[in-house]
């Protein structure tokens, strides 16, 4: 297969205004001819249907939650990167995406960062007309403050509540819609297949998580805005449903998966406390702004810390990453998190973290500013640790956050299969192999709100007059089988062993070889040990209950299944990837100091992979990326 | 620390329900109370008894998902606090716990603690939003909003949508979330081109499901966000304002 990223000639500033030139229109009265199905309702596909209703586009959404305001969007704390300059520091488009492009440690599409960066104003526009409740100065206007991998102040945040406060406003910008009848919104519904007919995307299965029912649903083309995958981790900051299920899904319908390895461990989150904890509870990295991160200097020293003198501190980022400090990028804070615990500086009861101090702030600020801007972040970490970190220093270590793989997408964001779009955490397109921090909530609105709005009428023009086929037609009934047969399966086991036991083993597999540092021994270990557990899962697992009402059991074992076909490619591409890049670390590539080492001859592409069957190696297909306005270079931060 | 729970199972919708009582032995101060739940789950599947069923998500209190009935409290004993982030270090070894489903007649029970929210939808579907079609927003500092009110439309729009004012409320009503999104919205110059006309529909909404308020301010006293009830003041200020110019236009 070749791969063609459609990506517009031009200079790179004028190739999405010549693009939106270029590309075929539907035209208004003839929108309402065309049906959408849009799967996922955070801030990619709310946003999306929203806009896409807006336009005319007959819409169907569909939400595994009760209620499209559950997505996971809604957990976001820190904040919205947008190039407006307000500050007058310095801020550009071409800065914010230099940055995104060198954030991404040289892995992501030139083209598509660009765009990015050039509707970041236009998003944070859109979210205010609506409402959103940004912070203000006391002047009125907007503020802003500052996050990893950047030395300019382009964040836009709503307190610790960004993520739900721009997701409330897609929400009901999508329940206007649903109101006007242009969107037809489906809750409790889960995608279980993708239909394909003649080579396009046509449909989905769903299956009523209330009921049971398996019921199909045809549409001219399917947008996918269904997430990342970090939960392959069993513990992650993610909720707990967020699942791989639906891309994986398309994925084994022919859409190419991208760099599935690169995976997004953030620096920030509470250490785990016990061995039942279920997930990982993410604390903003906007506390990098006032925190100061550090371990003692001596391992295993035992004192409280407040009791630990200055001089017996060793602040590693600071004295580290001169330039940066605390902000340098999740990847890099990461991993020298994890270097300080494995050299036995840990701290906590089970040394598994470091600490995060705002003793220096308070002083500086006073705590009514520290609260003003992190109230609600001390109080989680107060609720869920029992100690005040307003008093002593918070303890942190990193946990899985974000995926920036996903399916392959051009540049229209349309995945190998015609018909089917793939929008947000979904796709691979925007991040490379690292993320920046305030950097997740920008791609999905741009995603939704601008750019697969304009691109999605490429697709559709030409199918004017053309119905997408009924849900009698045989690829429906072929699919609603197969679903049926999967559901019926995992109840007909009747094993010994709980999903979760299952998906807590994999987890761990995934977190000791595939997490923040990688070697061929492991992965290739990790490989067969996921492979057995699988064959394991198939033959022992235990869901109780029928497939005919709610059963929460049921819904986790069909997404553990998809999780351990993920897994093994995860560990194949990080295998294949002889390189270390953002937050994918081979210990066999790393410079003298310990940092990522590229190997940009062999493999400044993007990794694709196609999907052969359960037993059968996947294919590669490779998209070299070009980089003519950023210059490959080793990243520094120091 | 070694527990004794009392939980609300129910088959389904049209099941009548009963109470029945576990064991949970070992728990950690430690877990969330949903963790421990996870562990008893495991625990009855193990014993090939089928899981408790309950809603959860984000599990770090923003998503609105859970929400229990804990010994007649609407997500227990702590305050401004989310069922998932509440920890065991609030029970004593050798508790009794009472787990009940929310108990109001506009959110059906599902299954055992599992209800259906959906009303809540409604009722943004009818006005709880502000008209700005993508791309026809002008740039966001054109309007400079005093940070008071911004601030105090942003302490209504922290609602999580849980129903936990609801499950408290002695009549059912749903006052405090309808207020929370008008607010929210009518506090700020954006939202007020549509102020009275979203009102009215919001509320007409809200009745057509849930029951009247009588400010007994149980719902202020569950609210995980800990939204106050003045917000509700405000509504039926707008409700009132609403309803009175609409007379006025349709006597024209």
């Amino acid at each position: 297969m070749q791969l063609d990223a459609k990506i517009p000639a031009g200079p790179i500033a004028d190739k999405w205004d010549s693009h939106r030139f270029d590309v075929k229109l539907v035209n208004p009265a003839n929108k309402r001819k065309f049906s959408v199905i849009v799967v996922g309702t955070g801030l990619a596909g709310a946003s999306a249907a929203a806009t896409l209703g807006e336009l005319g586009y007959r819409v169907k959404a569909f939400t595994f939650h009760d209620s499209p305001r559950r997505a996971h969007s809604i957990a976001a704390q820190g904040g919205i990167n947008a190039a407006k300059n307000y500050h007058n520091d310095g801020d550009s488009v071409f800065r914010l995406f230099y940055d995104t492009v060198k954030g991404g440690d040289y892995r992501s599409r030139e083209a598509n960062v660009y765009r990015l960066a050039q509707v970041s104003g236009e998003i944070i526009d859109q979210a205010t007309a609506q409402g959103v409740p940004f912070a203000r100065e006391y002047g009125g206007l907007l503020d802003n403050r500052s996050f990893g991998g950047a030395q300019v102040s382009r964040t836009f945040y709503a307190r610790g509540q960004t993520g739900q406060q721009l997701l409330l406003g897609a929400y009901q910008a999508m329940a206007r819609q649903v109101h006007e009848g242009s969107v037809d919104l489906h809750t409790k519904s889960e995608m279980l297949d993708l239909v394909t007919e003649g080579g396009r995307a046509v449909g989905i299965v769903t299956r009523d998580l209330g009921t049971g029912e398996i019921s199909s649903h045809s549409a001219h083309a399917v947008v996918l805005a269904t997430g990342g995958y970090s939960n392959a981790f069993f513990l992650s900051t993610n909720a707990k449903a967020c699942n791989v299920s639906a891309i994986w899904r398309a994925h084994r319908k022919g859409a190419l998966f991208a760099n599935p390895c690169y995976t997004q461990i953030h620096p920030t989150c509470i250490p785990q406390s016990d061995d039942f904890q279920s997930k990982l509870t993410l604390m903003s990295e906007s506390l990098r702004n006032d925190g100061r991160i550090w371990v003692p200097v001596e391992a295993d020293d035992e004192r409280p810390p407040n009791e630990i003198a200055e001089d017996e501190r060793d602040y590693y980022l600071e004295r580290r990453y001169p330039a940066f400090g605390n902000l340098v990028p999740r990847d890099v804070a990461s991993r020298a998190a994890k270097g300080m615990i494995d050299a036995g500086l840990g701290i906590g009861p089970r040394r598994n973290g470091v600490y995060l101090d705002f003793a220096t702030a308070i002083g500086r600020l006073g705590r009514d500013a520290i609260e003003a801007k992190y109230g609600n972040l001390f109080e989680m970490y107060a609720n869920i640790t029992g100690e005040d970190p307003y008093a002593v220093p918070m303890r942190i270590y990193p946990a899985p956050h974000y995926t920036m793989g996903g399916l392959w997408v051009d540049y229209n964001l349309m995945t190998t299969v015609p018909g089917l779009y793939a929008i947000g955490e979904a796709n691979f397109s925007d991040h490379g192999a690292n993320r920046l921090g305030a950097s997740a909530l920008m791609q999905g609105l741009a995603d939704g709100y601008f750019v697969l709005p304009n691109t999605i009428s490429d697709y559709l023009a030409p199918l004017l007059g053309v119905q997408p086929p009924p849900t009698d037609h045989p690829a429906f009934t072929q699919a609603v089988a197969d679903v049926t047969g999967r559901v019926d399966g995992l109840l007909a086991v009747k094993g010994t062993r709980t999903v979760d036991w299952f998906h807590r083993q994999l987890g761990k597999i995934l977190w000791d070889y595939c997490g923040m540092a990688r070697n061929r021994a492991g992965l290739e270990k990790a490989i067969s040990e996921i492979r057995a557990l699988r064959e394991e899962f198939q033959t022992d697992v235990r869901v109780l209950g029928g497939g005919e009402t709610l059963n929460l059991s049921l819904e986790r074992a069909g997404r553990v299944a998809d999780f351990f076909e993920l897994g093994e490619l995860m560990c194949r591409d990080a295998l294949y990837r002889e390189e270390s890049a953002g937050g994918h670390f081979r210990e066999e590539h790393q410079t003298d100091e310990g940092e990522a080492l590229r190997d940009d001859d062999r493999f400044a592409h993007v990794a694709a992979w196609g999907w052969n069957g359960p037993d059968r190696d996947p294919s590669l297909t490779v998209e070299q990326l070009q980089f003519e306005h950023v210059k490959l270079a080793q990243r520094s931060y120091k | 620390m070694d527990l004794t729970l009392k939980v609300w199972r129910q088959d389904g919708p049209q099941d009548a329900g009963r109470f029945e009582t576990y064991s949970a032995e070992s728990i950690s101060e430690d877990m969330s109370f949903l963790e421990m739940l996870d562990v008893v789950n495991e625990r009855l599947v193990e014993e090939g008894t089928e899981p408790i069923a309950f809603d959860s998500d984000c599990r770090e209190g923003i998503c609105g998902t859970c929400g229990l009935m804990i010994d007649g409290q609407a997500h227990g004993p702590q305050r401004a606090t989310a069922t998932c982030q509440l920890h065991m270090r609030s029970y004593r070894d050798g508790d009794e716990i009472t787990i009940e489903p929310w108990r109001a007649a506009a959110f059906p029970i599902m299954k055992d603690l599992v209800v259906d929210r959906s009303p809540f939808d409604r009722i943004v579907e009818a006005g709880g939003f502000i008209t700005a079609p993508t791309g026809s927003a002008p740039d966001a500092n054109l309007i400079p909003v005093p940070k008071e009110d911004s601030d105090l439309a942003f302490e209504a729009a922290a609602c999580i949508g849980c129903g936990a004012c609801v499950a408290a409320c002695p009549n059912g009503a749903a006052q405090l979330f309808t207020a929370a999104k008008l607010a929210h919205l009518n506090l700020l110059p954006q939202g007020q081109p549509e102020r009275y006309q979203r009102t009215e529909a919001m509320v007409d909404e809200m009745e057509s499901y849930f029951g009247s308020c009588t400010n007994h301010g149980e719902c202020q006293a569950a609210c995980p966000k800990d939204i106050s009830i003045d917000f509700i003041a405000l509504l039926n200020r707008d409700y009132g304002k609403a309803k009175f110019s609409g007379r006025r236009k349709r006597a024209d």
